[in-house]
This record gives C-alpha cells, structure tokens and sequence, in this order.
C-alpha cells in the first residue's frame, strides 16, 4: 500500500512535468493549428535560463593567492563572484542559493520573446503548410536550438542546485501513520507540484474569466467568425504562442534542480508529451493537463519492482499500452472534441 | 542546384570511374595471389613519409564532452611522437623505442572520425578512415557497445584497434579480439577494488539495492558489485534495470528506502549517472539512518566530467577509476602528463584523455619495437609486454585476453573541493594482485582472440 502511495505521488510530479508541456502544445494546437515540434526545445531553454542565471549570479573575477597552488604547481587564482563582492558575502550568497527562483523571473521576459520569434519568424510561414510540413520544420528547429545550446554549455549535464531550504525530503508515512521512511519525497518536488497546479490553474483562469481569454477561445472554435466580427485574432494568437512559451521555459526552470540540464532533454519529454496530447484529445487544455497526470502515475506504477519482475519492461511500454487502449476506446482521446485534426 | 552540365559531368566521371575500378578489378582477378599480396603485404601499408592514425570519438551526442577529452590527448600524443612539444610522458615511460621522429621514420597524421556513441555510426566513421583515409590503426570509444563493435569491425578489416573508454567485462571478455587491446579496467576490477574498501568502511553487515543501466556494460558491472560486495558479507536485497536515458529516476529511488537496503549502488554512467546520484541525494537517502546504520550510495565507475554534473551530490562517495590527474603528486609520469597537458589546454586531464594518450603511445611504441606496422608484427609485440611510466605504475597487457593489469584507483567524492576538477580524491589504490583474475573466470568465459588478420 505504501508502495503504490509513494509512486502516486512519483507519478503527479512526472505529470506535472508532462502536464505543463502538453499544455503549452494543446494552447499552440488550438489556437493556431500548428504541431509543434520544438515545443521540447522551449522546456529545455528554460532549464538553461536557470543555469544562465546561476552563472550570471556567480561570474567572479580572480585576485593570485600566492600562498596557494593550483593543479600546475603555479599560484592560485582564487575566485569571488560579483555579487559576494558587491552586497557582501551573506546577501551574495543568498542571490546564488535562490538562483533558480530568480531565473522563473527572468525566464518569463526570455521565453515571451523567444517565442514571438519563433512564430513570427518561422512558424507563421507554416499556417497554410500541412502538418507533415509543419512537424518537419519545428522538429528541424529543434535541433538546431539544441545545438546551439550544446555548442555553448556542452553535452554533459550542469548541476542547478535548489534552494538550501528545499533540499531533503518530507517523511509522508509518518502523517498517514506509516512507519518512519515509509513514504518519503523531497521538498523540491513538492514544490514543483505546488508550481505546476498553480501555472496550470493560472492558464485556465486566463482563458476562463478575462476578455482576451473569452476572444481566444472563440478564435479556437470559430476563427472565420471572430476576424469577420473585427478581431484580429492572430496577434491574440501570437501572444498565445509566447504564453505557450513561457509555461514551457518555466516549466523547464523549475525542473533544473530535479534533473541536471543537458541539450537534449527537450526530446526525451517530447515524444511522451505528444501522447499525452493525443491521449488527452487533440486541442482539449483539460484533457492534455488529465492525461499528463494520468499517464505520469501510470509511468510511477509501472516502475515498482514487482511489476517489473511480473511483465519484464512494463517500465517502458505502459504509456504506449494505455494510450492505445484508449484510443481503441476512444479514437478522440479522452476529451477530445468531434471535428479536431479530421478535415 | 546542379545545372545539366554539371550533372553531365559527375556522370561522366562516375562513368569513368567505374570503368577504371572494373578494370582493376579484373586484373587483379586474372593476377596470381602472390603478387598481390607482395603489392600490399596488409591493410594501409604506409607506402609514403607519413602514417594515418584513426580518432574515433564521440563529438556529437550524450558523451561529446568525454569524446573533446580525448581527442584533445590525441592530438597531444601525436605531438610527443612526432618530437614536438615537451615530450610528456615519453619521457616517463620504460620504453625507449620512440625516438620523437614519428614512427618508423614516419610522421603521424590522424583523422578524426564522430561515433555518435552509436555502434552503427562509430562502424560506419571507422570504415570510412580505414578505407578512404588509410588509417593504420583505430583508437577510440567511450562506451562498450561502441567498443565491442568497433573492435570486432577492426578485426575484420585488419587493423589494429586500441579501446580507450570501454569498461564492460566482455570487451575483454566473450567479445575479446586478436586486434583489440584494452588499457582501461573493467566492471570486475572495479568490484574487486570496492568490495574490501566498501566492507572496511561500511561494515560487512550491509544490504544493498542495484539500479543498473540496461545494457552490456550496467550487466556486468551489477554481476561484479554483487559478487565481490556477497563475498564481504552483504547481502543484496534488489536489483532492478532502469531504462538508458529515463531522466527522471524518482520512481526507482523511491521505493529503495522501504525495501529495508542500507545501501545503493548505481551501476550508471553518464547522464543516467548524474541523473540518478542527484536525485537519491535529493531524496535525502543519504540523510537517512537504516538498520540502524547511515545510508550510504556507491557509484561504482566514476568519471570527473560526469562527477561535474552531480555537483555536490558526489561528495563522499565511493567509486572507482582508471586513472586520475591527482596521481601527479607522488607520480613523476602523471606529473609530466598533466604538465604538457595543462599548459597547451589550461585544465588537468580527465581519466578519458589519460587513456587515450597512452594507447596511442603504446600502439607507436609496439610498431617501433617490432620494426613493422603489419598487424601481426604489432599484436606480438603488445601480448605480454610489460611497461611502466604511464601514470599507472607496472603495467602488464596479458597476452590470454589482451586486457592491461595495472593497480586500480579507489576514489571517493571530495569534501571540501577547492575547483571542479579536485570534485574526487583519490582514496586508495587496490594492488594488481587483488583485482587479477585468471582468463577462464566466469565473468570473462566464452569467445576467443581468433587468428591475427593482415587484411588485403
């Protein structure tokens, strides 16, 4: 019992994840009826801003400590970054501790105008292209963004470390009145559950009660009839694809601390992210964000030894399993709508 | 856009060309063998003042950082054996047979070949330098199943091949090679080495959980940690396989807590290494108190750029390596390597770059031994030959499985780093006695050397 309680919690945190990327597809999807393949690329990005933001934090200059050695056998240079120097060692130290909180605030200005560029750049050459052609050219520019995030950080991946203060894990059995170390689960995926429910509550609030959110979602359903009605619906969708944009560049930030940031875990999200869109119904927002969760504890589960010693590499398959079974069940998904993606 | 001319004309010479290879091929159909073989006695005979050498190194994907490492001590070992630079460890080693005039008279050249960490990609680049290039010998790989098919195309195409980063068992083991020779330690010596300090610093009383890589290399090093920690007196509660590249391992490390193991050992590498370590870290197993004893995780191979990723999550864990540049302080070898390589990049090597260098030094130094670049004048030359001055100490590359003897390092995560590339410290170095093992062990059983192959 404990086992499944623990990998349901393992599962919402995994969903989380895959719930905000598969978010930010279904917003692009719908609104602008492009499949985005780069759309891995912007959750990546942002797990780099976080690891630009750390270093921006602790850029250092050097001063010789001639009483020291270094590796050569030549003085020291021993190093202390700009921001210890300019507001003290303690405030200093506290910016570089909290670096990634601070890089959400500046992922935020980064991923917007990231993805303006991408769709008035690229993208928006691609409305009236088919969707093979539109896969085609997100997918390519995925991999030149994932070069070029290479070509400057490397390939191996760069450590981002949580706040000191979210650093260990919270004993969950003990509350439920499981033995000690029953149930364990670290702060900072706490914190990244918190994060994720609040974005996605934030996205849907959005939609639901502003005016701009109203005119987007009647875009959605009926774009001919909203620009004959005088709107102009494709800025509002363009800042929707920026929008799109930053849930996934945040997204990304606040996962640097949970795995370190390398080039290529865009790709490792995507494809699952894709399934989860389909599974969840092509342009359904609750839909992508209830078969996130779903398929993510599902992914939890399937990993407990006992399974995988029953049905060896259910590991790897159980998401493939399901999402054909229900597609079987139901060839829309799960929320789908009649009429998405079948013209 | 080629306009029709110009496709006039490749067709054309395409034409010719084929013409021209028909041709040759029919005469040397209609020659007598003999002549043949006096024409091109083995593959690549260097025929004119220079000689190829073959880097095949990632330079693109998951391990492109190792791959730069090595190529980066490539292009320093040609240097040295072409008598420029400081002559680095040259100057160290036992032999004495390289001049710095190149070898056999002959100036090295090298090309450089991507293998992508994939077997198919690392064949097809070595292919195409032992073919277009005319690469004498091939050198390389940072993963086993690289290595093992590598070394397997080498064998068949008649060149010589020197595995830098390979540390499956069976590289050396069931898929052992008359071509292939390997410097860096295997799973079975890295368990050798751990299993006592492991015991001495954490009691015989322990029981541990595997998380291993699915693949050769997560096998075998699983199979050793297991046997040589059971012959300790612990007890192995679980091994479970996680998938290459899961990215997130929460749901792994996890459940490990609970199943009553006081230990973790991850048989990973890599991004999965990095991954993995971060997260138990985060998951604060090592904050815990089990059995009435302090958690403790293992990472049985350790890698310094892969102990960069982890960050602090390395400190005070146990693990093994091939070599590490802190060696220079009681080793003249390792001090003159890490000497001519800091001062041409501005960083100490990684255990990557040793290998590399001193494959390359060893495979020269054999050719100039044995006074040949035939294959077979080579192997000869390197079964059983006994050397020292590379930064491992005596060294030994036996004959029975062409695998190198050689104390093994016993590293642990630094406490107090001073830069990132002090992140491990070495802890202790295991004897050669310790780690041997007779070439009929059941961890290295089956398969055979085969028969040296001069090639065309």
């Amino acid at each position: 019992m404990d086992a499944i309680i623990l990998q349901i919690l393992n599962g919402l945190d995994k969903g989380s994840a895959y719930a905000l990327i598969a978010l930010g597809l279904t917003i692009i999807f719908g609104t602008l009826g492009v499949v985005n393949f780069a759309h891995g690329a912007l959750f990546m990005l942002g797990a780099f801003v976080a690891v630009t933001v750390r270093r921006i934090l602790t850029l250092s200059f050097e001063t010789i400590d001639p009483t020291r050695k270094d590796f050569l056998g030549n003085p020291l240079k021993v190093k202390t970054t700009y921001v210890e120097h300019w507001f003290g060692p303690d405030a200093g130290q506290w910016l570089i501790d909290w670096s990634v909180p601070i890089a959400v605030i500046a992922a935020i200005p980064v991923m917007a105008l990231v993805g303006l560029a991408m769709e008035r750049g690229l993208v928006r050459h691609f409305y009236k292209r088919s969707h093979a052609d539109q896969i085609l050219v997100t997918f390519g520019l995925a991999i030149v963004i994932q070069e070029i995030i290479k070509y400057f950080f490397g390939a191996n991946p760069i450590p981002v470390p949580a706040p000191e203060i979210f650093r260990g894990s919270f004993d969950f059995g003990v509350l439920l009145g499981f033995p000690e170390n029953a149930i364990i689960y670290p702060y900072w995926r706490l914190v990244y559950f918190a994060f994720a429910a609040l974005v996605i509550g934030g996205v849907f609030a959005f939609l639901q009660f502003t005016t701009f959110g109203m005119v987007v979602r009647a875009g959605m359903a009926d774009r001919e009839t909203v620009t004959i009605l005088g709107i102009d619906i494709d800025r509002r969708f363009s800042i929707m694809f920026a929008l799109a944009a930053i849930v996934a560049g945040i997204a990304g930030v606040m996962y640097a601390p949970i795995n370190s940031p390398n080039y290529h875990m865009g790709m490792d999200y995507l494809v699952l992210s894709f399934v989860v869109v389909v599974v969840g119904g092509m342009g359904s927002l609750p839909g992508a964000v209830l078969a996130g969760f779903l398929l993510g504890i599902l992914e939890s589960i399937a990993s407990m030894k006992a399974l995988i010693d029953l049905v060896p590499g259910i590991n790897q398959v159980i998401i493939y399993l399901v999402a054909i079974v229900i597609l079987l069940i139901r060839p829309r998904g799960l929320m789908g709508r009649k009429g998405v993606m079948e013209d | 856009m080629d306009t029709r001319e110009d496709i006039m004309t490749k067709l054309h010479l395409t034409r010719r060309g084929v013409i021209k290879a028909g041709a040759a091929t029919g005469a040397g159909l209609a020659m007598p063998t003999i002549f043949v073989k006096g024409a091109a006695a083995y593959t690549n005979e260097p025929k004119g003042s220079e000689v190829v050498f073959g880097f095949n190194v990632p330079q693109t994907g998951a391990y492109a950082d190792e791959g730069a490492d090595e190529l980066r001590a490539y292009k320093l070992a040609v240097e040295h054996i072409n008598g420029e630079g400081d002559g680095g460890m040259l100057n160290t080693f036992s032999s004495k047979a390289l001049k710095g005039n190149g070898v056999l008279g002959k100036k090295v050249t090298y090309v450089t070949g991507d293998t992508q960490t994939k077997s198919d990609a690392a064949r097809a680049s070595a292919r195409s330098m032992i073919e277009k290039d005319g690469a004498i010998m091939i050198t390389g790989g940072s993963s086993s199943g690289v290595a093992i098919a590598v070394q397997s195309l080498c064998q068949e195409a008649g060149v010589i091949f020197m595995a830098a980063l390979t540390h499956s068992n069976d590289t050396t083991g069931k898929d052992k090679k008359k071509h292939g020779f390997r410097h860096f330690f295997n799973a079975y010596m890295s368990g050798a080495a751990l299993g006592p300090v492991l015991a001495e610093a954490y009691g015989k009383d322990r029981r541990a959980y595997h998380l291993t890589a699915d693949y050769t290399w997560g096998y075998t090093q699983e199979a050793s940690m297991k046997y040589f920690t059971e012959k300790e007196g612990w007890e192995t509660v679980a091994t479970v396989r996680t998938p290459l590249g899961a990215g997130d391992f929460s749901s792994y490390i996890a459940p490990v807590l609970n199943s009553g193991a006081d230990v973790l050992i991850l048989n990973h590498y890599g991004r999965d290494m990095v991954n993995s370590l971060t997260q138990a870290v985060q998951f604060g197993l090592r904050d815990k108190i089990v059995n009435g004893k302090q958690f403790e995780i293992v990472v049985p191979l350790y890698s310094r750029l892969m102990a960069q990723g982890a960050g602090d999550a390395v400190k005070g864990i146990f693990g093994s390596q091939n070599w590490n540049w802190q060696l220079q302080k009681d080793d003249a070898a390792s001090r003159a390597f890490v000497k001519s390589f800091g001062e041409k990049y501005g960083f100490p090597p990684s255990q990557a770059a040793h290998v590399a260098y001193v494959q390359t030094i060893l495979y020269a130094d054999a050719v100039e031994r044995a006074g040949s670049f035939h294959p077979c004048a080579v192997i000869e030359a390197l079964e059983g030959y006994k050397f020292d001055g590379l930064g491992n100490g005596p060294v030994e590359y036996r004959a029975a499985d062409h695998q190198c003897f050689k104390d093994v390092l016993v590293v642990r995560g630094n406490e107090n780093p001073t830069s990132q590339y002090d992140l491990l410290e070495v802890y202790a170095k295991t004897p050669r006695a310790k780690v041997e093992y007779a070439p009929d062990n059941e961890f290295f059983a089956g398969g055979a050397l085969g028969e040296c192959n001069p090639g065309k």
